[in-house]
């Protein structure tokens, strides 16, 4: 039986690097390789990770930017700005961002941050470095496709950012590309070239997810260490595995509905188009619907948003743990309420078509599922401030982005409510108040789980610390400013500020907004001015920062710290250690910590 | 702990596949689930276009020709010929496997042999088919076939065919193509030295399920 030989080649796995035996030829000699092998087509998911990282961390910057940019303008709308036509070219003149500059960039701000920011350089750096070094495998199950993942995602950014420099610009049509405007090449100077571009680089974006999220689902089922049952893995794991699924069962669902929009674009069909015009003329298109892509976009967009904060609430479950020295409140709860999260995410999409003319019966049954996810979220808050209840925190800048990330979570989930509800829906649809939402229980708190995990683990993935105080500047200055950004916009929202105008200083009702919008843009700059020393801290430290001379500097009870300071590929230089506890004995019959790999002593009670 | 004095091997525990299957054929389900959102995303994208549209063509009236046969009447034949030929690749498919675990390299290799003429006979059949079609004036964008109820078609019953046929069909390609390269290696003796023809299910994985979409696109398109 081919089962029997398989398996036996997998009890190999642990003792040997060659576990592809009978895979694909890979052959594991990386660490003797040569710069191009060990840096560029790295098969070692360290390295694979960091490549991940880097990548999302320059398309933060650049998608941040953008955002400086049409801040500048909202807040702004009368200020010439020469310097915008020096680097913008035609795209600004006298200093003043045209419109359809304006709509590229918000689109091309949404984009970037939502899949190359928040998902390749989130889930892709965590659960990369993360997943074989804390179930205890030497790599992930296929350390070849999980490079074709990263060059799948380098090509798809590639191909986002040659769209930037075509003549006709890059899509603008919104981060959601809803036809007609998207299926149109007509319809708008972004729907050109652009628009193919975008649809391009998305689709090469999937298939690097499906590689990457196969990977990560069957190493974490079939590779774990002797001893690391699925209730020993630390909830960084647990959260991932969740993210992969969501992202395996998700994008192929986006693929089709790509699929189908290239279609409409170039080969005349009409799957969502019907009864058009087109400056006064009318179309030939017939039968079509547009808010099909919508339900397809939303199959996946729903759960991507749940892709984007499962993995921030992994990082952060682990680390509040850790620097309070407590064990993780409601472990299995923990995992339920992911499961919970992770089911309940494929039953909602629609809450983002209330108003399209979705049948109200209908609606009553996604706001009912809606609602009922606050739930299991309610749950992990519940559990996040009683890990740290009375615990003896240590307050890192890795622990104080998990608090942020606590704060911003309640802040953006309660406005989630106001929304899940399709009758106040109906007015908050589309204005500022979706803005602030999502901003908040998504933007910010991905990015606060994001900098826990790169302040935690920095340490593990260049064997030196990040600078303290620059973090803590880092901190404050975000979370103050995060606030003063996202807080006005619900106001602004209730008020029914649209979102999405280039300009409101012409409409008479959000006149009263325009000292408002110009304070939002100031901090806004302020904020972005605060990321950039961040950048400065993340590369000045990786050649120049605290060196780390344990190998455990947190004192955590994980497999990783059980690695040397600097693990070669293949992560333990001898035996994977075994694993005969669960990852939180913190401040366990008064011992601080007890490492996984430690047995149970034989006057001990398992947690 | 040590596995040896347990009586009964505690599969979640780590150390061993849960499954007991290897990653190789853990990551192909995934992906075969995967890929069964892509199909069921475009067929149910499908079927709510059916359905809002007032009336749709009869495929017996659509698919009724043969290859050779004129115009004689004869609804859904060619298709069933296709259907036929497509499920026996999925017996041979079986039959390749079921030597795989013999470890019978010449039984392997034939039965393969016969998957891939299946495939490349299904996928002639349907270009023959598409062919036809376009010459009746059918397209991405052009439909010729009246409704049932008398008045003209909508494109998109032409589009959706095309479409997801075209889809189905670039799936069996790239399975006849893996299967060729499973081929070869089977003939260069690559299992033999393996200790195992775990490739060989894998490919058939992937095979039967490219067989089982077109059972549902067959019924969509055909039938209904
Ligand atoms: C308590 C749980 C939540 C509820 C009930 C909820 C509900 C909603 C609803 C009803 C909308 C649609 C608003 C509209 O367009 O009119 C919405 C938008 C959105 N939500 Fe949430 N939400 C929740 C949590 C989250 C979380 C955790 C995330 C991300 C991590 C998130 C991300 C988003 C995004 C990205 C949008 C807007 C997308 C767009 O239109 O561009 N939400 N939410
Ligand atoms: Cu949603």
């Amino acid at each position: 039986m081919s089962n029997e030989a398989t398996l036996h080649s997998h009890q190999e796995v642990h003792g040997s690097l060659e576990h592809d035996q009978h895979g694909n030829g890979h052959d594991g000699h990386e660490h003797h390789g040569t710069f191009i092998s060990k840096y560029v087509f790295s098969m070692d998911h360290k390295m694979i990770a960091k490549q991940f990282l880097i990548t999302g961390i320059v398309w933060a910057i650049i998608g941040a930017f953008f955002s400086v940019l049409f801040r500048l303008q909202l807040g702004f709308p009368d200020t010439s700005f020469p310097w915008l036509s020096s680097i913008l070219g035609h795209w600004a003149e006298n200093g003043h961002i045209k419109p359809e500059a304006y709509y590229a960039l918000v689109t091309m701000h949404g984009t970037i941050l939502v899949f190359f920011v928040l998902t390749a350089g989130l889930s892709g750096t965590f659960s990369n470095f993360l997943i074989p070094l804390q179930v205890g495998a030497r790599d992930m199950a296929s350390p070849f496709m999980n490079m074709l993942s990263y060059w799948f995602f380098f090509i798809a950014s590639l191909v986002m950012m040659a769209s930037l420099f075509v003549q006709t610009g890059p899509a603008s049509g919104g981060w959601t590309a809803y036809p007609p405007l998207s299926a149109l090449g007509d319809a708008s100077i972004g729907s050109k070239i652009g628009m193919d571009l975008w649809i391009t680089s998305m689709a090469l974006f999937v298939v690097s997810q499906l590689l990457g999220g196969l990977n990560y689902i069957s190493t974490i089922l079939n590779m774990r260490t002797k001893g690391m049952s699925m209730t020993k893995m630390p909830l960084t794991i647990w959260a991932f595995f969740f993210t992969a699924v969501l992202g395996v069962l998700s994008f192929p669902v986006l693929l089709s509905g790509f699929i189908l929009l290239l279609f409409d674009r170039h080969a005349g069909t009409s799957f969502y188009l019907s009864d058009i015009f087109v400056a006064g003329k009318a179309l030939s298109n017939e039968g079509g619907s547009a808010i099909l892509y919508q339900h397809l976009f939303w199959f996946l967009g729903h759960p991507e948003v749940y892709i984007i904060v499962l993995p921030a609430m992994g990082i952060v479950s682990e680390v509040l743990a850790i620097n309070s020295r407590k064990p993780i409140f409601g472990y299995l709860a923990m995992i339920g309420s992911l499961f919970a999260i992770c089911i309940l995410a494929f039953l909602v999409w629609a809450h983002h078509m209330f108003v399209t003319g979705l049948n109200p019966f209908l609606g009553a049954f996604f706001v009912l599922l809606t609602l009922l996810i606050a739930v299991p979220s309610a749950i992990k808050v519940f559990n996040w401030l009683t890990t740290i209840w009375r615990g003896n925190i240590n307050f890192t800048p890795g622990a104080l982005f998990s608090i942020g990330f606590v704060s911003t979570f309640i802040s953006g989930g309660l406005t989630g409510i106001w929304l899940g509800n399709s009758s106040i829906d109906i007015h908050l649809h589309d204005t500022y108040f979706v803005i602030a939402h999502f901003h908040i229980v998504m933007g910010v708190s991905a990015f606060f789980g994001m900098f826990a995990g790169i302040y935690h683990w920095f340490p593990k993935m260049y064997g030196r610390f990040l600078n303290n105080t620059l973090g803590y500047i880092h901190f404050w200055i975000t979370l103050c400013g995060a606030y003063l950004i996202f807080w006005p916009m619900h106001y602004e929202g209730l008020a029914g500020m649209p979102r999405r105008y280039y300009d409101y200083s012409t409409w008479e009702s959000f006149k009263q907004f325009a000292g408002l919008n110009h304070f939002i843009s100031i901090v806004v700059i302020m904020v972005f001015a605060t990321q950039l020393l961040f950048v400065f801290n993340f590369f000045y430290s990786i050649f120049k920062g605290r060196k780390l001379t344990i190998a455990n500097p947190w004192k955590a009870t994980t497999l990783e710290w059980t690695t040397p300071i600097h693990a070669g590929h293949g992560n333990w230089p001898g035996e994977v250690p075994e694993v005969h506890r669960w990852p939180y004995d913190y401040s366990k019959d008064g011992v601080d910590f007890i490492p996984q790999t430690v047995p149970i002593g034989p006057n001990e009670s398992e947690h | 702990m040590d596995t040896a004095i347990t009586a009964k091997k505690k599969w979640w525990d780590g150390g061993y596949s849960p499954f007991n299957v290897s990653y190789g054929k853990l990551m192909m389900w995934f992906f075969l689930l995967s890929d069964a959102f892509t199909f069921g995303a475009l067929l149910i994208s499908y079927g709510t276009i059916r359905f809002s549209s007032i009336s749709w063509p009869d495929p017996n009236e659509v698919f009724r020709s043969f290859p050779g046969a004129g115009e004689a009447n004869l609804p859904l034949v060619f298709v069933s010929l296709m259907t036929f030929i497509l499920i026996m690749s999925s017996v041979t498919m079986v039959l390749a496997v079921h030597e795989g675990h013999n470890r019978n390299r010449a039984g392997v290799a034939k039965w393969l042999a016969w998957t891939i003429v299946g495939g490349i006979l299904f996928l002639s059949c349907q270009a023959w088919e598409w062919t036809h079609l376009w010459h009746e004036g059918a397209w991405w964008g052009r439909n010729p076939f009246m409704n049932q109820d008398g008045s003209p078609g909508s494109s998109n019953f032409t589009n959706f065919f095309f479409t997801i046929t075209g889809f189905h069909g670039l799936h069996v390609t790239s399975g006849v193509i893996l299967n060729i390269i499973i081929l070869l290696n089977v003939l260069k003796g690559t299992y033999d030295d393996r200790g195992h023809y775990e490739m060989v299910e894998k490919v058939g994985l992937y095979w039967h399920f490219v067989d089982l979409v077109w059972v549902f696109v067959f019924t969509c398109f055909y039938l209904l």
